[in-house]
């Protein structure tokens, strides 16, 4: 099966991060593959693994993190990358799907996948939107995709448990939620050796016309901690404290 | 085009979703503002029996189709899409759940309309706006659409339930529910498996996320349920690595649970996260992050190490 994933280089979770006007100051801000995106590719090589052909990696952007993850996903298994060299927030979902479907198009993809969701878009449908562009179907939410004849089985999850089985005939876009099996590691001597292995591809594109039909006007933080009492001191002070509370909620 | 507002009404396994209701709330007071109406769109097999639920909208379109199985993302996509396209409506509402999802990107590419996820609130008042989260609930955006039409995908918990479901009869109109060449096939439908403890009985469930870093590290936290005669339940990340069972998975793709006390341990408190759990009587969360969202919906919260706190806790309770 010939295979394309995409991946986004997403604001890492873990970082404080700071508002400079209706954006993220970005200057000191890390970037992480979007962990949905891991379970996408993880997907994509053991379906690789089950039935041979090949797997290829996408991501738009120009930044150090976004080379490090398709190296990375090079160590993992996949045969190849391109890297669509681009600032990746000067272009709007529009934008980067019609960067993505001109990259794809000719590859003669059976499958692509994606993450389900990245938490920095607004529109939330990258993928759907290369899918449109290729007249490919799509859906989401998938937690299982296993090749089954010439077609594949795919489970996607509702909620409360429950979910659903397809049969789904290729070519198709599919949204990742979980991957079979947890995304696996990779040493950082194999990712030092796919930075050499010259797999890594830079393509250049013409800038598409942004289309900014949802415009941010305005962006802040949450009030946290509002309505909740937050505890001063130290552990020893906050178990104290939470021992207070059990007793007054009655379950001590 | 019209004033009107669309909301597509999810149904799975025979019951209209909680989601829908809230966005029929939401269509009330938006329709408020543009002097629309309200219409619900109800689409596959069983819709016709379920309409009658769907009193908070003034019009309700069904399309009944039994060929299409409890949610086929492609056919059920493409009547909806169909529909937008015949009546124009304004604004167009939709869960941000699985099914959601899926109908939502799929009608949006195929009317070329904008499309904005992860909403909060809308505000038809003076043109299109709307409060979403990103970033994992840790930044909140106002939003202003360019033109006059749009789709959005509410979060949950933007509207009360129970706003949408009051009123009265809607009058119910059916729909071309004729779809061909699908390449995605419905197969069945899986119930969840039932896991060893029913975390929605629980009084009191101590909850570990990602903060927890490894599964040797589950064992302290039980340690600690343990002492507190409490049960083990966990955030996505933890159930995907497979250190404890999907039954014990809060939130969106997992179950909803109101103990008295719910412990949050190392939980960052994504929106799929809360919704499963905002309604328990006493949240205490414990996190090293100020920021974390978790702290917005707790009741009480400390900044600092799990690591720290747990043993400290588990002291006095055995103590
Ligand atoms: C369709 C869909 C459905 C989903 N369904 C669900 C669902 O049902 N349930 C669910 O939970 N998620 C669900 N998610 C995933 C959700 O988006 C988040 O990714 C997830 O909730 C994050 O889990 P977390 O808080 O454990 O991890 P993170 O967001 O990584 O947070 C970890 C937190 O731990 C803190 N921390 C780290 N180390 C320590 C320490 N030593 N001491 C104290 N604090 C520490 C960090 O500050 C951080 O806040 C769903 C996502 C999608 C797209
Ligand atoms: N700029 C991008 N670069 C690479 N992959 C992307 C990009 N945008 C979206 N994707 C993929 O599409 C998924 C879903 O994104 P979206 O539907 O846009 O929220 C992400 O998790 C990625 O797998």
């Amino acid at each position: 099966m010939n295979i394309a994933v995409l991946l986004r280089a997403v604001p890492d979770p873990v970082e404080e991060l700071e508002i400079d006007g209706e954006d993220l100051d970005r200057d000191f801000l890390g970037f992480v593959l979007n962990e949905f995106d891991d379970h996408a590719l993880e997907e994509g090589l053991l379906i690789k693994e089950e039935v041979g052909g090949s797997l290829t990696a996408y991501a738009l952007g120009t930044a150090d993190e976004v080379e490090q993850m398709l190296h990375t996903a090079i160590a993992k298994g996949a045969d190849s990358a391109q890297m669509l060299g681009e600032d990746l927030d000067v272009i709007d979902a529009h934008g980067q799907a019609t960067a993505f479907a001109d990259a794809l198009r000719d590859g003669g993809y059976d499958l692509i996948l994606s993450g389900v969701q990245a938490s920095d878009e607004l529109d939330g449908q990258v993928a759907m939107l290369v899918a449109a562009e290729l007249g490919m179907p799509h859906m989401s939410v998938v937690i299982s995709a296993t090749p089954d004849g010439g077609d594949l089985k795919v489970t996607k999850e509702f909620w409360a448990g429950i979910t659903a089985d397809y049969r789904v005939s290729l070519p198709v876009v599919l949204g990742v939620q979980t991957a079979r099996e947890a995304p696996r590691y990779v040493a950082v001597a194999r990712i030092r050796q796919a930075q050499e292995s010259g797999a890594l591809e830079s393509v250049d594109f013409d800038d598409p016309d942004p289309t900014d039909r949802v415009r941010i006007t305005g962006m802040r933080l949450p009030e946290v901690g509002d309505g909740a009492e937050m505890i001063d001191g130290d552990e020893e002070a906050a178990a104290d404290k939470v021992v207070e509370i059990l007793a007054a909620a009655g379950v001590r | 085009m019209t004033q009107d507002i669309l909301v597509y009404a999810e149904h799975l396994n025979g019951e209209v979703t909680e989601a829908s209701f809230e966005l029929l709330a939401m269509a009330r007071k938006l329709a408020g503002a543009t002097g629309g109406s309200v219409d619900a769109a109800i689409v596959g097999p069983g819709a016709s029996g379920l309409a009658g639920s769907l009193g908070g909208a003034d019009r309700i379109l069904v399309g009944d189709s039994d060929s299409l199985g409890d949610f086929n993302p492609q056919g059920h996509a493409a009547i909806f899409t169909t529909l937008v396209q015949a009546r124009e409506p304004a604004i167009v509402l939709l869960p941000y759940t699985s099914v959601g999802m899926d109908v939502a990107s799929i009608v949006a590419t195929a009317t070329d309309l904008p499309l904005v996820s992860y909403c909060l609130d809308l505000d038809a008042s003076g043109g299109l706006t709307a409060t979403c989260q990103l970033y994992g609930g840790k930044v909140e955006v106002d939003v202003e659409i360019d033109g006059d039409r749009a789709i959005f995908a509410m979060l949950s918990g933007s509207a009360s339930a129970d706003d949408g479901r009051a009123g009265g009869a809607g009058a119910i109109e059916s729909i071309d529910a004729a779809v061909s060449d699908l390449s995605i096939e419905f197969v069945a439908l899986n119930e969840p498996e039932s896991g060893d403890v029913d975390i929605t009985a629980e009084e009191v469930l101590v909850a570990v996320g990602r903060g927890i870093e490894s599964e040797d590290n589950i064992e302290e936290a039980q340690e600690l349920a343990d002492a507190l005669g409490a049960s083990l339940a966990a955030s996505r990340p933890i159930i995907d690595q497979g250190w404890l069972p999907k039954s014990r998975q809060v939130g969106k793709s997992g179950l909803s649970v109101k103990p008295k006390v719910y412990l949050a341990l190392g939980i960052s408190g994504a929106p799929e996260h809360l919704e499963g759990m905002r309604d328990a009587s006493t949240i205490i969360a414990i996190n090293s992050d100020p920021q974390a969202p978790i702290f917005g919906v707790a009741h009480y919260g400390w900044v600092g190490d799990i690591f720290d706190f747990m043993p400290e806790l588990t002291d006095r309770l055995e103590g």
